[in-house]
């Protein structure tokens, strides 16, 4: 019995150095986890005691988002055990059931579906396998040169794919609404895998401070850093246009979405990310300029996510094919966040 | 014994059929005014897709499903073995579309074979449409319901599979899609033929509408 509790803990210690976690990580998990364990709570107690005249369809919805988020918490401390690899193999999963999603939305026609075989089989698996092999390619593969997948990943999917789809739709000799389809396909291309894959990307940079000085934390923080602003960003934007929302932004659109949210979200993201500035390599007012970046982007996202929906008359990607928990609608955040967040500290916080 | 039966290799590839299914159609299984019981029915479905049979039997609970037989075209398969072990391990009942001669109907030979005890997966409308307008529907299943009034008589609308898998296409590709199954009707006495056939495909297309 010793012997496998002693195994268990050597392994857990191999599993933890590799993936370069530190107690700033855990530190941030545990935050999240009483945040999520808080919630939780609150939304059993209001069910309980119907003391409290809140919409119960409100409150359905607020259940159903808490258990996504429950879930995507569950993975991404999964992934994070699982070296940086188990990290990019989880998210280009995600990326491929959220594709899955924005095809089966908007119809395409018998001629795509090569086309739609090559998006699912060829492309997805590539940028994650680039992704991958990120700065440290193995021996066999860069032979001794010094590559940075970097350069490819970073073009594979708008240069390459954007050529590919059009070319082979067409070779598929179907010409109705043929530009309109390529968009289709190439919109979910970009949104659910080119823009979602810089999320994992972040672990392969080497990150500093922004005076350049070495900073002694994980990545992995600041993948989880990026993901919790993002959500917070959506959820301060509902509570914001709730409480104040008076100037709707496009009725046509989203019916929810007001100016007083968007702004109230951009301020009290701003100021979560300054409380969160220690788990990044951020000083606390670059944190939340970070945050407000990344509170526009999300609202950037879910704008973009409606406007789809709207145009094909569904209200959420989950009732689409009911039963699904409409990944794609917790997601649109963090798919336009993270480009932007990547690029950001690509070029301020990191070495390369 | 019981070990026995999960070696049998068809029982597992029938497994790993049901996974492929699921992995690959995504499906998400409503019943409408309709339960999962074991009663004798005839599923009838709309038809686009090679995989419609498969996707179908998959999508029912285990219990129904081992006693469930997909109605499936003996020309397609019972070309090579590996159809035809295909075939037999999702239980399907063969019909040879080609030689149907008046005292061999596949009426008859279909009844025979699901006895008191299985059920069944039809497709009236013969062969697959485009997946865009539904066909009409043969009169086999008239038939089916006049020498067995006692069957339940189960529409399904299959959606979207025609996208995983269109005709003639042989790599699928893995969209989500729905499979709503409505409640059972039955052959009035008396009632004529085509104004039966109207009624069923309409129950199926009512379950169309019925979604979103």
């Amino acid at each position: 019995m010793d012997q496998v509790g002693w195994l268990v803990a050597e392994a857990t210690q191999i599993a933890v150095s590799k993936t370069g976690l530190t107690s700033r990580t855990y530190i941030l998990m545990a935050v999240i986890f009483a945040t999520l364990g808080v919630a939780s709570v609150t939304s059993i107690m209001l069910q309980r005691g119907e003391r409290w005249t809140i919409e119960s369809a409100a409150l359905k919805r607020f259940n159903h988002r808490l258990r996504i988020w429950w879930i995507m918490f569950a993975i991404l401390a999964f992934g994070f055990l699982l070296h940086r690899l188990g990290v990019v193999f989880l998210f280009g999963l995600v990326s491929f059931w959220a594709l899955r999603e924005f095809i089966t939305m908007t119809p395409t026609r018998r001629g795509d579906h090569r086309t739609l075989f090559w998006v699912f089989f060829i492309f997805t698996p590539l940028q994650y396998i680039l992704i991958g092999l990120g700065n440290s390619p193995p021996q066999w593969l860069a032979q001794g040169r010094i590559i940075d997948f970097y350069g490819f990943y970073s073009i594979m999917i708008p240069v390459y794919a954007s050529l590919f789809i059009p070319a082979r739709i067409a070779i598929s000799g179907d010409n109705k609404r043929f530009l309109e389809r390529s968009a289709k396909i190439q919109a979910g291309l970009l949104i659910c895998v080119y823009m979602l894959s810089y999320a994992p990307a972040l672990l392969d940079l080497e990150l500093q401070t922004s005076n350049r000085m070495a900073w002694n934390g994980s990545p992995v923080t600041v993948l989880l850093f990026m993901i919790l602003i993002a959500q917070l960003a959506d959820v301060f934007q509902n509570a914001w246009s709730r409480l104040a929302g008076k100037n709707v932004i496009a009725k046509d659109i989203n019916a929810s979405r007001t100016w007083e949210g968007v702004l109230g979200s951009m301020i009290t993201t701003g100021l979560c990310g300054m409380a969160l500035s220690w788990a990044t390599p951020f000083s606390w007012w670059e944190a939340g300029v970070m945050s407000m970046v990344v509170s526009i982007m999300a609202f950037a996202g879910g704008m973009t996510l409606s406007a789809i929906k709207r145009d094909r008359g569904v209200k959420d990607t989950g009732t689409l094919v009911q039963g699904h928990a409409g990944l794609l609608d917790r997601i649109d955040n963090v798919c336009f966040a993270a480009p932007v967040f990547y690029h950001l500290t690509r070029f301020y916080f990191s070495a390369e | 014994m019981n070990l026995l039966q999960w070696i049998d290799p068809k029982k597992l590839t029938g497994h790993a059929i049901v996974l492929l299914a699921r992995l690959f159609s995504g499906f998400t299984v409503r019943w409408v005014d309709c339960q999962p019981e074991t009663c004798q029915r005839i599923y009838f479905a709309n038809h686009t897709s090679h995989l419609d049979a498969v996707v179908l039997w998959a999508a029912l609970p285990r219990h129904l499903r081992a006693i469930t037989r997909p109605v499936a075209a003996a020309d397609y398969w019972s070309k090579g073995w590996f159809r035809r072990y295909l075939a037999q391990s999702f239980n399907a009942l063969l019909i040879d579309r080609q030689e149907i001669k008046v005292h061999h109907s596949p009426i008859d030979l279909m009844i025979r074979e699901i006895g008191d005890v299985y059920s069944l997966i039809v497709f009236p409308e013969g062969g697959r449409t485009s997946g865009e307008e539904m066909g009409e529907f043969k009169s086999g299943l008239y038939y089916l319901g006049k020498k067995r009034p006692d069957l339940e008589l189960v529409p399904v609308y299959i959606d979207n599979v025609n996208r995983v898998l269109p005709r003639g296409e042989f790599l699928p590709v893995p969209l989500l899609t729905c499979i709503t199954i409505g409640p059972p009707i039955f052959l009035e006495s008396g009632e004529p033929k085509a104004d039966f056939l109207s009624r069923a495909r309409s129950a199926v297309q009512a379950l169309k509408a019925d979604e979103g």
